[in-house]
C-alpha cells in the first residue's frame, strides 16, 4: 500500500513535465499568463463574450458635452489626446473625436 | 461533359482570374468581407466593409476553344447598406457585409439576400435589353412635347438597347435583432429564412418585413452569467424544420421547428468530449465554431474552429466523424495570436459540388483542401505571383520546425495579415473564389 503513493507521486510529477513537454499550448498559456498575470480567472469565457456584444458602442453623452462646455466657459474642455482611437468615459468626447462615418461613394475596386 | 469527380490532389488547380486593386496600401472599404456562389454557379457575388456588392457571370463557354471555362466578369455592383448611428443606443452600425445568401432563380431576375450587423435586405437584380421607343407625348430624351403640335398618332414599339443590370431593393428586414446578425440561411420552402446574432435566431417570410418570429433565445436573465454565444446557423437543405447553428463553446445544436415554437431546447447536440486534462486558457477560444455548413446531401455538417474543419454525421452526436488538421502548427504560436487577436479570426469552410471535398482558408494568403475520400490534403496559396492563365499552382508547405527544407515556409515567416477567411466553391464545377484582404482570385481545375 505505502509503496504506491511514492509511485504516484513520481508519475504525477512525470505528467507535468510531459505536459510541459508535450503540450505547446499549456506552454503557450503559462508564456501568457507571465505576461499578463491579472488575466481574467475564467478562461475564454465572459470578457470575450461581452466585449464582442459590445461592439460599435460610441460613448457621446450630448448633455454631458454642453453641461460641461458650460461649466468651463473660458477653458479648453479636456479632448481626446489625437492618437486615442477608443472614446471613453475619462474625457468628454467632442464631436470632433467621432469619426465621421459616410457611405462609400467610390465604386468597389473589384469592379473596376 | 466528363469532368473527374476528383480529389483535392487529383484536381490540378490553376489560375483563373484576379480580381482587385493590385496595390498593398488596403482602403478598410475594400475589405471582402463574404463571397457566395449563386445555385448555378453562373453568377459569383462579393460583399465587401464598405457596404457594397458586386456581382460577377460566368461567360457562356466558347465550345471551340474550350481550353478554359467561362470567365467572370462584372454583372451588376451597387451600394447595399450605409453606415448608421443607432443615436438612442449609441451604437455605431457598421455598413459591413457579413452575408450574402442567392434565392434560387424562379423567373428572368435574380434575388439575393445581403445583411450587415442589424438589416437584411432582399435586392432583385434584373436585366433590360429593350425599351420603349415612338411616344406621342414624350421626345426620346424624355421631354414632353407640347400636345398641339401632334398631328399624326403613332403606336410605341420596343427596341434592343445596350444590356442594362439594374439591382433593386425589395424589401428591407429592419429593427428584429439587438446583437450583431452572424448569418442568415435560406430556408428549402424557398418562403422563409432565418437570421441569427450573437444571442438570438429569427424566422422571416421573405415578403413579410414587418414581422418575424424568434425561435432561438439563448439570452440568460442575467447578463452577468453569459457564457456562450451564437456563431453561425444555417438551414437544412432538404429538411424545411430543422436548422442548425453553432456556438463560441464548440456545441452545435440542431433543432426541429416542428417540436416547438421557440426552439431553445435542442433536438441533437453535437459536442466532441474534450479531454479536461488537456484544457488551457485558449480551449475555450479555439473551439469556438466560426463557420457551420451542411453538405448538399443533407447528410452530414461541417464545422471550422480555429485549428481545425470537423466533419459530423447528422446520427452521430458525441463525435465528429472526421478531423482535419487546417494548421496545427498555429498551436504553439497561441500566445501571440491571442496577443494580436488573430485567435479571434473567423474562417469559413466549404463543400465541393459532390460533398467529396472540403476547403477553407488560413493565414499568407494560403488555402487547404480536404479529400474525404483519399484522405489527402493540399496547400495551395493566393498570390499575384503565380497569375498567368492556365498556371498550375504549385502546393505550399509550412515547416513547422527544424530544419526547413527548401520552398518549404516557417511558421515565424507567416504573414498573419494575410488571411483568406471567405472561400466559395462553385456548386458543379471545380472553380473556386477565394478572397484576400482585398482581391478576389478564380481558381479552375485544368482542362485538357
Amino acid at each position: 500500500m505505502s509503496a504506491e503513493i511514492p509511485e504516484a507521486a513520481s508519475a504525477e510529477e512525470q505528467k507535468e513535465m510531459e505536459d510541459k513537454v508535450t503540450s505547446p499550448e499549456k506552454a503557450e498559456e503559462a508564456k501568457l499568463k507571465a505576461r499578463y498575470p491579472h488575466l481574467g480567472q475564467k478562461p475564454g469565457g465572459s470578457d470575450f463574450l461581452r466585449k464582442r456584444l459590445q461592439k460599435g458602442q460610441k460613448y457621446f453623452d450630448s448633455g454631458d458635452y454642453n453641461m460641461a462646455k458650460a461649466k468651463m466657459k473660458n477653458k479648453q474642455l479636456p479632448a481626446a489626446a489625437p492618437d486615442k482611437t477608443e472614446v471613453t468615459g475619462d474625457h468628454i468626447p467632442t464631436p470632433q473625436d467621432l469619426p465621421q462615418r459616410k457611405p462609400s461613394l467610390v465604386a468597389s475596386k473589384l469592379a473596376g | 461533359m466528363a469532368r473527374r469527380a476528383g480529389g483535392g490532389n487529383d484536381i490540378q488547380w490553376c489560375f483563373s482570374q484576379v480580381k482587385g486593386a493590385v496595390d498593398d496600401d488596403v482602403a478598410e472599404a475594400d475589405i471582402i468581407s463574404t463571397v457566395e456562389f449563386n445555385h448555378s454557379g453562373e453568377l459569383l457575388a462579393t460583399g465587401d466593409k464598405g457596404g457594397r456588392v458586386v456581382i460577377f457571370q460566368q461567360e457562356q463557354e466558347n465550345k471551340i476553344q474550350s481550353h478554359s471555362r467561362g470567365e467572370y466578369n462584372v454583372y451588376s455592383t451597387f451600394q447595399s447598406h450605409e453606415p448608421e448611428f443607432d443615436y438612442l443606443k449609441s451604437l455605431e452600425i457598421e455598413e459591413k457585409i457579413n452575408k450574402i445568401r442567392w434565392l434560387p432563380q424562379k423567373n428572368a431576375a435574380q434575388f439575393l439576400l445581403s445583411t450587415n450587423d442589424k438589416t437584411i435586405k432582399l435586392w432583385k437584380i434584373s436585366e433590360r435589353d429593350k425599351r420603349p421607343e415612338g411616344y406621342n407625348l414624350k421626345e426620346e430624351d424624355g421631354r414632353y412635347r407640347d400636345p398641339t403640335t401632334v398631328t399624326t398618332l403613332r403606336v410605341p414599339v420596343f427596341r434592343p438597347m445596350d444590356l442594362m443590370v439594374e439591382a433593386s431593393p425589395r424589401r428591407i428586414f429592419a429593427n428584429a435583432h439587438t446583437y450583431h446578425i452572424n448569418s442568415i440561411s435560406i430556408n428549402s420552402d424557398y418562403e422563409t429564412y432565418l437570421s441569427a446574432d450573437d444571442l438570438r435566431i429569427n424566422l422571416w417570410h421573405l415578403e413579410i418585413t414587418d414581422r418575424s418570429f424568434n425561435i432561438v433565445d439563448i439570452k440568460p436573465a442575467n447578463m452577468e452569467e453569459l457564457t456562450e454565444v451564437i456563431t453561425a446557423a444555417e438551414f437544412h437543405p432538404n429538411s424545411c424544420n430543422t436548422f442548425v447553428y453553432s456556438s463560441s463553446k464548440g456545441t452545435i445544436r440542431l433543432c426541429d421547428m416542428r417540436a416547438s415554437a421557440l426552439c431553445d431546447r435542442h433536438s441533437k447536440l453535437f459536442e466532441e468530449p474534450e479531454d479536461p486534462s488537456n484544457r488551457s486558457f485558449f480551449s475555450e477560444i479555439i473551439s469556438s465554431i466560426s463557420d457551420v455548413k451542411f453538405s448538399h446531401s443533407g447528410r452530414y455538417m461541417m464545422t471550422r474552429d480555429y485549428l481545425s474543419v470537423k466533419i459530423w454525421d447528422l446520427n452521430m452526436e458525441n463525435r465528429p466523424v472526421e478531423t482535419y488538421q487546417v494548421h496545427e502548427y498555429l498551436r504553439s504560436k497561441l500566445c501571440s495570436l491571442y496577443e494580436n487577436d488573430c485567435i479571434f479570426d473567423k474562417f469559413e469552410c466549404c463543400w465541393n459540388g459532390s460533398d467529396s471535398v472540403v476547403m477553407t482558408g488560413s493565414y499568407n494568403n494560403f488555402f487547404r483542401m480536404f479529400d474525404r475520400n483519399t484522405k489527402r490534403d493540399i496547400t495551395l496559396e493566393a498570390s499575384r505571383e503565380n497569375n498567368k492563365p492556365r498556371t498550375v499552382l504549385k502546393p505550399r508547405k509550412v515547416c513547422a520546425s527544424g530544419k526547413r527544407k527548401k520552398d518549404e515556409i516557417s511558421v515565424d515567416s507567416l504573414d498573419f495579415n494575410k488571411k483568406i477567411l471567405h472561400t466559395a466553391w462553385h456548386p458543379k464545377e471545380n472553380i473556386i473564389a477565394v478572397a484576400t484582404t482585398n482581391n478576389l482570385y478564380i481558381f479552375q481545375d485544368k482542362v485538357n
